[in-house]
């Protein structure tokens, strides 16, 4: 089966990614650390820990700030508008393939080109992480970071109380979300060729 | 036509604001102090050392002078009402001399009680084990350095003195961070002890992060004292080479947290519905102290399935391909 190539990643989406894969994932191994902290069976030094957290979400705000900026100034934020009209039965459809269709040898119920750089259920999940999940995860994470401004207390609770709770359950979804994503990334041409289009900007399509 | 009493754009900004001011209402528990009577005797002491003031008369003519009284010797009344031993009157720990007034040479001999005085082998209030403070206290730094200069009104204010179980964590935290603040935040009062400079606590502390949140938080004592499980409150203050600068001694499931600053709290209550020290996150946001065993247990289940259900996925796509293969 001859590949075809389209030119979907240009380089400052292949930066950015880059930079806010690996951020990612420093805090997440770092915010677990913290999370299970014990005297006994320090995984990262708590204030290791804490300092390269910290140091990381500020650069992940740069970092999404960058994205958010180059989807308003480029032709890449096109690919993460949806109508909602018809938009469940697509999922739908999707779905179906990833469950069923692929096993079979169906084709991908939609093509990746120019105009769909995104499957439903992936931008879908874009959609969600990069401007719901990520948005909320940097506000609670920069109130930690100047707790003195967070109010002391919402009914019984702590306001930082719930701050962190709220963080600390973002930073699990997004953890999740890592873990499927680099699943689903396989699904491609080959298994590796979602990856070396992350790399040299080329998606490469069945047909 | 009916006019529509409220747009939507109004509505929505009523909405808006309603959830806004239930979410940032901050409710405050206002502790309710329980005062003592002061006797009249004391009263009557405190016409003079109640305040900034007082009046001094000739008995022979009846001239009268208004004179300042010095800080160190006025009693705050509403304070002492408020304080553990407010219900004393004042001969019964000072010197019946003072009686007279104006006060006699002899009263500057009056012999000065320590806490031991009157609790040491007191029954009634063995559960303080003052035999045990006082044995702490006497190898704290304070006592070592600086033997008869210090005791233990030095830091307790004999006239305001109350149990720190009846005051709500946060203000408990600023009352005891107050006590060492008198010496530790001013020089003068610190030069009276020792030629040493004062250190500059900001600086000192400059590896805490969060340094205003730690300081509201928890006490001096929490990192500076050792722990002793039989008192309620440690008393031995150490060297400050010896304190405690590692995060995770409070910031893990077994915090020292509980067994100092939350000591009372947690022998009221026990931990409930699965949280580890569920009593510190009443009132504190502590990382890694505070977890909820159910949500852990949660977590990893979503973590397991998630990867079950890829694995699954992948078995079937590698079957696919295998059978294509063999097409
Ligand atoms: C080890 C970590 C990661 C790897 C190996 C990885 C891999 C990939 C690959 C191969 C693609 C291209 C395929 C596609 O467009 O779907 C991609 C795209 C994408 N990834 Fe990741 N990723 C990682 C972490 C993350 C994280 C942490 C996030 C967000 C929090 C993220 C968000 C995205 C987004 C939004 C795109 C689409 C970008 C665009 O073209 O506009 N990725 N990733």
């Amino acid at each position: 089966m001859q590949a075809n190539k389209v030119y979907l990643y240009p380089v400052w989406v292949r930066l950015w990614h880059l930079s806010n894969a690996l951020l990612c994932l420093l805090l997440i191994f770092t915010g677990v650390s913290m999370q299970y902290a014990s005297a006994e069976s320090p995984f990262i030094r708590f204030d290791i820990a804490v300092s390269i957290h910290n140091l990381c979400g500020i650069l992940l705000t740069v970092s999404y700030l960058a994205f958010i900026i180059g989807n308003l100034t480029t032709g890449n934020g096109k690919y993460y508008r949806q109508r909602i009209k018809g938009y469940f039965k697509e999922i739908m459809q999707q779905a179906r393939y990833y469950s069923y269709g692929m096993f079979v040898g169906e084709p991908a119920p939609f093509k990746i080109n120019e105009e769909r750089k995104f499957n439903p259920i992936q931008k879908l999940t874009y959609i969600l992480i990069m401007y719901v999940a990520l948005p909320f995860i940097f506000i609670t994470g920069w109130a930690l970071l100047f707790p003195e401004f967070i109010v002391t207390r919402l009914f019984q609770f702590g306001g930082i109380t719930l701050t962190s709770l709220l963080h600390a359950m973002l930073g699990f979804l997004v953890s999740l979300f890592l873990i499927i994503h680099v699943y689903f990334c396989t699904i491609g041409h080959t298994v590796g060729s979602n990856f070396k289009s992350m790399i040299n900007g080329y998606h490469e399509t069945h047909n | 036509m009916i006019k529509r009493l409220i747009t939507g754009k109004q509505l929505m900004i009523t909405v808006f604001t309603g959830i806004l001011l239930v979410f940032f209402s901050v409710f405050s528990v206002v502790s309710q102090e329980k005062a003592n009577q002061l006797s009249e005797e004391s009263l009557k002491c405190l016409e003079c050392h109640g305040g900034a003031h007082y009046t001094l008369s000739d008995t022979a003519s009846g001239d009268e002078v208004k004179l300042s009284m010095y800080r160190e010797l006025r009693v705050d009344p509403l304070q002492l009402a408020g304080s553990t031993h407010g219900m004393f009157k004042c001969t019964d720990c000072h010197s019946s001399d003072y009686e007279t007034t104006p006060h006699p040479v002899s009263v500057k001999f009056e012999s000065k009680y320590a806490c031991i005085d009157c609790h040491g082998g007191d029954e009634a209030y063995a559960s303080f084990k003052f035999e045990t403070i006082e044995e702490e206290y006497g190898k704290s730094v304070h006592a070592e350095l600086l033997g008869d200069d210090f005791s233990c009104w030095s830091c307790h204010n004999p006239h305001y003195y109350k149990l720190s179980k009846d005051i709500p964590i946060v203000d408990r935290v600023a009352v005891d961070n107050e006590m060492c603040l008198q010496c530790h935040g001013n020089e003068i009062k610190f030069s009276d002890l020792t030629e040493r400079e004062l250190p500059i606590l900001i600086d000192k502390h400059d590896w805490l992060p969060n340094q205003t949140l730690h300081f509201k938080k928890v006490r001096c004592i929490d990192c500076h004292a050792q722990q002793n499980d039989s008192i309620m409150v440690a008393h031995l203050i150490k060297p400050s080479s010896q304190a405690i600068n590692d995060c995770v001694k409070c910031h893990s499931t077994n915090s020292i947290l509980v067994s100092s600053l939350y000591k009372h709290e947690v022998a009221q209550q026990r931990n409930e519905a699965g949280f580890y020290n569920g009593i510190i996150m009443n009132q504190a946001y502590l990382i890694s102290a505070n977890r909820n065993y159910f949500l852990n247990i949660a977590s990893i289940v979503v973590f397991g399935l998630t990867l079950l259900a890829i694995a699954v996925h992948a078995y079937f796509r590698t079957r696919k391909s295998t059978s294509n293969a063999s097409k």
